[in-house]
């Protein structure tokens, strides 16, 4: 496979980390922000590569992990409905609400389908105009453009049987807060690569400017990884906090103008809950008034309601970096991914879910 | 329902419109015993499945069998698109069985079959599939010698469910079983990863690939005998069927006490397969397979294993790992392709595409 393969060869790697050896003199602990990245480090060993004194934070780079409790109840409420069709990301299946999950409403006779981007959904409404088509629009800044089109798109074709039940996040945002708290341990960051296709890297020059950490834009293969990790070490072990681009194949410096006028277009910042971690200011997307008749939440007429979340789990705290997976007296045990008690367990791509399922006896990366 | 689904992947050739008993699809009457039944059997399966000089009975078949061992195994076969480039389910229904009582050691002696029709399924794409059974009987030198049918009302089935049992006799001297496994052992795997699973995924509805994934569904005991015949001492063999290459090495080693080690640089996977993975997030060691197996040999005869299987027509066959030391609860480990390692562990329900 052209353009991946080349990014994960061994003996590259091994160069990459040889280098990561030598520069770094001192104990650091850098977060990569995204679940992919998460994954990637763990499916590959990654951080068994790394020297000592280097420590990965994962972060809250996790769409499905973050997505609240509420919306996910709400989409099961929809779902099981009759007359509606439900449409979803696949991973979002599995992914428990407070009392059930999707895949339960769709045994159950709920009409629910995955579909492999939003515009398929546009099709369905088409195909089905007796019947409520909703999209359950999740995701961070990665998924916005797409989502934004649909209902773009739905506006201008005028289908009034199409809906989406909007759970819309921004990184850079999660990452201020992250570093207000003041018990925090990120001394540097991985940016998510794809999040900065759309969105380019000015949103991170605020981030390291005010908090004085370096952003290094980084890719999802493993030597994508390595060497942003040896970029970032670099800044560290220099005393410098700047915003570098490691995953220029993919990312420019503007991100995706066209992208970002169509997301502007449709939706508004606002602030919204991470499941785990709680409620972020400006780190949320919700549909624009003249957008509003597209608002699943309105047309069911579904009540605002807050979920709780079990005192056991330690999400939060995993999400931002403050503890590791295997530290939760949970982990493995009354919380698996068969069995999640919280957000990092419920997706592949959430740090526990990855820890249980590469490295079990392990339970903690370093 | 049925027109929809048998239009898509069709195999070439002239087809037989012919109805039965006057009726282009299914009727619950096809299913009720009466004149109805009678006539399906009568134009659908027996011309098939007696071509070869068989006798298919309905209630049950009686032969001799061998001295020695037999091996027995059965497998219902669901799978949706009917058709689709590489097999269908009726090559599925026949190879999977076969494939099951070799991975016994055993060689076939004959099948039953059990369809369950929808009311409604087409009695042309009917006959298509029980003449490509036929055809995969004849491939893998075996009869089905009984069968049933039953009909279901529409919306309780899905076109056409099919059963096979079979019955083998196992190879003289094979002694075939997770419980044989030693330090030391070589895995073999006969070919590529993910095939079937993934030609089946990419024909379903909302996917727009423009090359068609041929499955890699197969009939494998020709290998199997090949590998006997050639004098390997084989102490497990497992086709990688449901769950993949990982569920199916966990479930051998939790048999078995031991922990496997793989090289993830040495699995066999084709370009256009590792494509679609990555590209729905997938991965591709849990994807099915039909026509893949793994063997435990001893290390020392990995290379006169690799020649049989070459030579039985095994597509790529290549060693991709090691049985490492006892461990108890058996693990399986991979080396990544940059030296890390980690678990391969059991899948927690289907794989879903991601979002990102």
């Amino acid at each position: 496979m052209k353009y991946v393969e080349e990014f994960r060869d061994g003996r590259l790697a091994a160069q990459l980390a040889r280098q990561l050896r030598r520069a770094v003199t001192r104990p650091w602990a850098v977060m990569e922000v995204c679940g992919g990245q998460t994954h990637a480090i763990l499916r590959y060993g990654i951080d068994q590569l790394l020297p000592e004194s280097l420590t990965l934070l994962h972060g809250p780079g996790c769409p499905v992990c973050i997505t609240p409790v509420e919306i996910l109840d709400q989409a099961q409420a929809i779902a099981a409905r009759p007359g509606v069709i439900l449409c979803s990301f696949g991973d979002m299946l599995r992914v428990p609400g407070s009392r059930s999950d999707l895949l339960t409403v769709k045994a159950r006779g709920g009409d629910v389908r995955v579909v492999y981007s939003p515009l398929d959904v546009l099709a369905l409404a088409h195909a089905n105009p007796d019947r409520q088509v909703v999209f359950l629009a999740v995701g961070f800044e990665t998924t916005a453009p797409a989502n934004a089109m649909l209902i773009h798109q739905a506006q201008r074709q005028g289908l009034e049987n199409l809906s989406v039940l909007v759970s819309q996040a921004l990184v850079p945002p999660a990452l201020a807060a992250m570093l207000d708290a003041p018990e925090h341990r990120v001394q540097g960051f991985l940016a998510a690569g794809h999040v900065c296709a759309v969105m380019g890297i000015e949103p991170y020059r605020a981030v390291a400017g005010r908090y004085r950490v370096p952003v290094v834009v980084a890719g999802f293969e493993p030597l994508d990884i390595l060497q942003a990790l040896l970029l970032c070490v670099r800044q560290l072990e220099a005393g410098r906090a700047e915003v570098e681009n490691a995953y220029d194949r993919v990312v420019r410096s503007d991100g995706n103008p066209a992208a970002r006028a169509l997301v502007d277009r449709v939706f508004a910042v606002a602030t919204r809950p991470w499941r785990g971690i709680g409620t972020i200011p400006d780190s949320g997307l919700t549909l624009r008034p003249e957008y509003a008749a597209f608002d699943a939440v309105a047309r069911f007429g579904l009540p605002d309601a807050v979920a709780p979340e079990p005192a056991v789990c330690i999400a939060g705290q995993v999400l931002t970096g403050l503890r590791q997976p295997g530290d939760c007296p949970a982990f493995g045990g009354r919380c698996t991914p068969e069995t999640p008690l919280g957000a990092p367990m419920v997706s592949g791509e959430g740090a526990c879910a990855a820890y249980y399922r590469y490295r079990r006896a392990a339970g903690g990366s370093r | 329902m049925s027109a929809e689904r048998g239009q898509a992947g069709l195999p070439e050739g002239p087809q037989c419109p012919l109805a039965v008993g006057g009726h282009e699809v299914i009727v619950m009457a096809h299913g009720g015993g009466g004149r109805l039944a009678r006539q399906l059997l009568e134009a659908v399966f027996f011309p098939a499945f007696e071509a070869d000089g068989t006798r298919v009975h309905h209630d049950g078949a009686v032969f001799a069998a061998p001295p020695g061992p037999l091996a027995f195994t059965t497998d219902s076969y669901v799978v949706r698109p009917l058709f689709f480039p590489g097999g269908d389910i009726g090559k599925l229904a026949v190879w999977g069985t076969v494939n099951d009582l070799a991975m016994c050691g055993a060689l076939p002696l004959a099948l039953s079959a059990g369809f369950i029709l929808e009311e409604g399924f087409s009695m042309a794409t009917l006959r298509r599939v029980v003449q490509s059974m036929a055809a995969a009987a004849r491939q893998a030198g075996v009869s089905i010698v009984t069968g049933d049918t039953k009909v279901v009302e529409r919306g309780c089935g899905d076109g056409v469910y099919i059963n096979t049992a079979g019955v083998g006799r196992v190879v003289a001297g094979a002694d075939i079983s997770p419980r044989r496994l030693q330090p030391g052992d070589a895995i073999v795997a006969n070919g590529d990863l993910a095939r079937h699973g993934i030609a089946v995924l990419t024909q379903r509805p909302g996917f727009e690939f423009e090359n068609a994934i041929d499955s890699d569904c197969a009939d494998v005991s020709g290998q199997v005998r090949a590998l006997l015949a050639a004098g390997i001492e084989v102490h497990c063999l497992r086709d990688l069927t449901r769950g993949g290459l990982a569920a199916n090495l966990v479930e051998i080693a939790a048999g078995a006490g031991l922990r496997l080690r793989l090289e993830e640089s040495a699995l066999p996977l084709a370009d256009e397969v590792a494509a679609v993975c990555e590209l729905l997030g997938l991965d591709p060691l849990y994807v099915a397979c039909e026509g893949r197996f793994v063997a435990f040999v001893p290390a020392a005869q990995v290379p006169p294993a690799l020649a049989a299987l070459r030579g039985a027509g095994a597509p790529c066959p290549v060693m991709i790992g090691e049985v490492s030391a006892a461990c108890p609860g058996g693990q399986v480990i991979l080396r990544s392709r940059i030296g890390g390692e980690r678990l391969l562990d059991m899948p927690s329900g289907e794989q879903l595409p991601r979002i990102c």
